[in-house]
């Protein structure tokens, strides 16, 4: 294949000049000459055919029955099975009563109609004459309406054409509050015991055994007002390591208690619950996009498409040994918005 | 029309006639009959896609209507009551518990969901393989260019479509969808926040968002879809449509069957299988099984979630974007700004925005890239083969695969899991497929393209191989060719094969930079080409056999391909 693409036309051995607009290019041969099918010559094949359709017409009748025996004698009881068997039959019985017009009609026509293909000219779209007369009528309007010599009108038009719709914009105003610094805070508060998602019963630090993982939601949430908007931003992983793994920063080295920590559940990529946690890396895997963060460096991000750590919530035990946050997030939980900051 | 003559010239002898003159003499319509009875359409399996698509969309309008009737899009707290026994008791808002109650309640409810999920799944199945179709095979050119921005933004339509109705049911897997759209929607600068704000009605989930959506997904969207699917079928009857080349067909001509009875037979018996297979698929595979994930609550998610196929690529995006470079260098960017530090979520913004800003950018603009680079403002009604537009070919196949590698990605998980790899790995090699993966894809198919258009000169010159052996007098073995017929070689040599062109100047002798640019694509796009047979090479070829052996100097020309 060496030279029939790159080479000039004259050296190579395939590549010809082109032959279109030119002389020396085929002649269309016209449509192929018609091929009989069976039916058209055979009347046994013909009777055969219409026969078939007929049939295929029957089974859509025996479909639609099947759909009215299994809406009436397969009565729904309270179990996942006789939902499914119902599905099944209504939907075969539906199935059936369509492909079997479907398929009757199109074999019809495929075997019985006319296979001639005929032949019809294409005609243009428009044509030129009508075109110059359209352009000749709306310069005949415009001039008309004088639009084009009196720029005051026309400016004053668009200039109030422009300012019109806004209102239509303005009035979807009340679709909700301004954010505020809704985003900024959360329904955690110091003192505020942690307890379990969903029942809402507090965890003492004892209950929190190394390599155990707890979903935690505050105390209170469950009789909130906005359950489940403050849901949303509250939740949190509790989880109890080795504290020797535990790297942390200046500033938060009082944030856990006794190796047990508490992070956001909220990934900061774009919000999904980081519900997974392996026990052994120590790593938090959020399953929607697979960012993962890793424990013993206060959650930093190691892979997947998140930016950000996952913002902790310092904890401490109260007198009766329960966990208790010791205030709000320090940081806003969850995907990042513009007034961050 | 309205004379009294006219009624008493046309005397209807049949009852076919005496219809026809009740409603023609009131209403008009003889002319439409006219016009359509027995319009001419060419006939091809790849024409079918669009069919599936209108007819899906159909089935949409009439499964979704009757879904409307028992579905309460509310965000209000109730305890399910209904029949399935695990979720009793259970908290959880109106809407999911109506669609349970479809799903459980309503006899056929269940099968109308299944219909309707799966149908909606086909129907932007089917868009998008008959834009492929539209595009591999150069529909889209002139006078066509507006119905294919007409179409894509049918194909936009779909997907909005598709989004607004799966998140209705309000189960766990539809909430961290939403969840998903309002941290990609807060990471726009300046007004994502306050967007937030307003779809929710405040602070996501909010108790609005179902009740929004619905109006878009019922009324909105399948309004406008209406509207489209109207101006696109319009534009078709204006156009008539293309037609594949060969023996008979011409640029100015239309060969196929007339609408009745051939077409509107097959056509609307199609519509009934495509009912029938759906209708088939919804009996007997389960979809969005909603009352296994539970109602929604932004603390539980299940792994290895998937969303509907046609959201894949842009949550595959989102995946492949690496938020972190290195161990200290992040895509969420800290910008000061005299009043203060705002934040610029890259990580999310630009897979959400950039790739399918490319895509769809490309889509719409491509008829005009085209006809720029090519010079060619004629009309085309006759189709190309996608081997004879080599270039155009292979930028469809790189777009495919940069859309494939995005869609793979939204499944890396279970890529990982179900080939027992690393979900790291999966992920490091999905990155640089989706870069270096269009490039390769376009190489190879323009490549394959060139060579079987070199196949098909070898079948026009030579005929077909016929696997017949023969031993020639000196002792040489040779395989008969057998020459193709005088059809079947039209349709091997009918085909335009442009050439790269030089830069011209304009009237001041001055090449402009644009008009270097023009050449330097239409070099891109032409420089490596195969033309068509002509009859003289063919005379050639023929001149040289021996009956039907081919002599030495046509065997090596066959060996050189």
């Amino acid at each position: 294949m060496a030279d029939n693409s790159h080479g000039s036309p004259d050296t190579s051995v395939t590549v010809a000049t082109p032959g279109q607009g030119g002389v020396d290019t085929f002649t269309n041969p016209g449509l192929p000459p018609h091929r009989p099918r069976l039916a058209d010559t055979d009347p046994r094949a013909e009777k055969r055919a219409e026969r078939q359709v007929a049939l295929l017409f029957f089974i859509s009748v025996l479909g639609t029955l099947l759909f009215f025996f299994a809406y009436f004698f397969i009565p729904l009881n309270d179990t996942i099975e006789r939902l499914r068997l119902q599905n099944l039959a209504l939907g075969l019985g539906t199935a059936f009563a369509m492909l079997g017009i479907g398929v009757g009609i199109v074999h019809w026509a495929k075997t019985l109609m006319p296979d001639h293909e005929l032949t019809e000219e294409r005609h243009a779209v428009t044509d030129e004459k009508d075109r110059a007369e359209a352009e000749q009528i709306v310069g005949t309007i415009l001039d008309e309406s004088g639009i084009k010599r009196r720029p005051l009108i026309r400016n004053t038009l668009i200039g109030a054409a422009l300012l019109a719709p806004l209102p239509a914009i303005a009035i979807f105003r009340d679709l909700g509050p301004l954010p505020g610094d809704a985003l900024k805070h959360t329904f955690w508060d110091a003192g505020m015991r942690l307890t379990r998602d969903p029942s809402g019963t507090p965890i003492k630090a004892s209950d929190v055994t190394v390599g155990s993982a707890f979903h935690v939601i505050p105390e209170g949430l469950n009789e909130a007002e906005n359950k489940l908007e403050e849901k949303a931003k509250a939740v949190v992983l509790l989880m109890r390591l080795d504290p020797e793994s535990l790297n942390p920063s200046e500033g938060r080295e009082d944030w856990g208690y006794d190796g047990i920590v508490a992070y956001s559940k909220i990934c900061t990529h774009v919000g999904c619950p980081v519900a997974l946690y392996e026990q052994q890396t120590h790593h938090l895997l959020c399953p929607c996009h697979q960012s993962t963060f890793d424990l013993e460096q206060e959650c930093k991000v190691i892979f997947g498409p998140a930016a950000r750590p996952l913002p902790q919530l310092p904890i401490d035990v109260d007198d009766e040994g329960y966990l208790i946050a010791r205030s709000d997030f320090q940081e806003p939980v969850g995907p990042s918005f513009w007034e961050r900051g | 029309m309205s004379s009294s003559t006219a009624i008493n010239a046309y005397q209807p002898k049949t009852r076919v006639g005496r219809v026809t003159n009740f409603v023609d003499s009131r209403v008009g319509g003889s002319g439409m009959v006219k016009e359509f009875g027995r319009k001419i359409f060419p006939d091809h399996w790849t024409f079918m896609f669009g069919e599936v698509a209108l007819y899906t969309f159909v089935i949409l309008l009439i499964s979704g209507t009757f879904l409307t009737f028992f579905f309460d899009p509310s965000m209000a707290e109730t305890h399910y009551e209904g029949s399935y026994l695990p979720l009793r008791g259970v908290e959880m808002s109106v809407a999911y518990a109506s669609s349970l109650d479809i799903s459980f309640d309503v006899r056929g409810g269940l099968f109308m969901r299944q219909v309707h999920h799966w149908s909606a799944l086909l129907f932007v199945a089917a868009n998008a393989v008959h834009m492929l179709r539209v595009f591999f095979t150069g529909a889209f050119r002139r006078p066509r260019e507006l119905n294919w921005v007409v179409g894509t933004t049918l194909l936009i339509m779909g997907l909005a479509a598709g989004f607004t109705g799966y998140s209705l049911p309000d189960d766990l897997l539809s909430g961290n969808g939403l969840r998903i759209i309002d941290g990609v929607v807060k990471s726009i600068p300046v007004i994502g926040t306050y967007i937030s704000f307003f779809l929710f009605g405040g602070e996501f989930p909010g108790t609005a968002i179902i009740g929004r959506l619905y109006v878009l997904h019922i009324l909105l969207i399948p309004a406008v879809i209406l509207l489209l699917i109207g101006i696109h079928l319009f534009m078709v009857v204006i156009h008539k449509h293309t037609q594949y080349p060969g023996p008979g067909r011409t640029n100015t001509n239309v060969v196929g069957y007339p609408v009745g009875p051939v077409y509107a037979a097959k056509a609307g018996g199609f519509f009934f299988i495509v009912f029938g297979i759906v209708a088939a698929i919804s009996a007997a595979f389960t979809i969005n099984p909603i009352w296994n994930y539970g109602p929604y609550d932004p603390s539980p998610v299940s792994a290895g979630t998937q969303p509907d196929w046609y959201i894949g690529w842009v949550d595959g995006a989102l995946r492949l974007m690496p938020g972190t470079v290195g161990s200290n260098w992040d895509f969420e960017w800290n910008i000061p700004f005299p009043w203060g530090v705002n934040t610029l979520s890259l990580n999310v913004l630009f897979p959400a925005l950039v790739p399918a800003g490319i895509v769809f950018t490309l889509m719409l603009a491509w008829p005009w890239i085209e006809s720029w680079v090519t010079k060619d403002k004629r009309e085309h009604h006759l189709l190309d083969r996608p081997r004879n537009a080599p270039t155009r070919t292979a930028v469809g196949v790189a777009g495919v695969v940069f859309y494939c590698v995005m869609w793979a990605a939204a499944s890396s998980d279970l890529i990982a899991t179900h080939f027992l790899v690393s979900l790291n790995d999966v992920t490091y090699w999905l990155r640089i497929l989706v870069i270096v993966g269009p490039v390769i894809g376009f190489m190879i198919a323009r490549r394959v393209a060139l060579a079987l258009q070199r196949k098909d000169r070898e079948i026009a010159l030579h005929g077909r191989e016929t696997g017949r052996i023969v031993r020639l007098p000196h002792g040489e073995f040779i395989e008969v060719h057998e020459p193709v017929d005088e059809y079947k070689r039209y349709q091997l040599v009918s085909f335009e094969s442009p050439e790269a062109y030089a830069p011209v100047a304009d009237g001041n002798g001055h090449v402009s930079r644009s008009e270097k640019l023009r050449s330097r694509a239409s070099r891109f796009f032409f420089e490596d080409r195969v033309a068509p047979v002509t009859p003289s090479e063919l005379h050639a070829s023929h001149s040289g056999h021996h009956g039907e052996i081919a002599n030495t100097q046509d065997r090596e020309s066959i060996a050189s391909h």
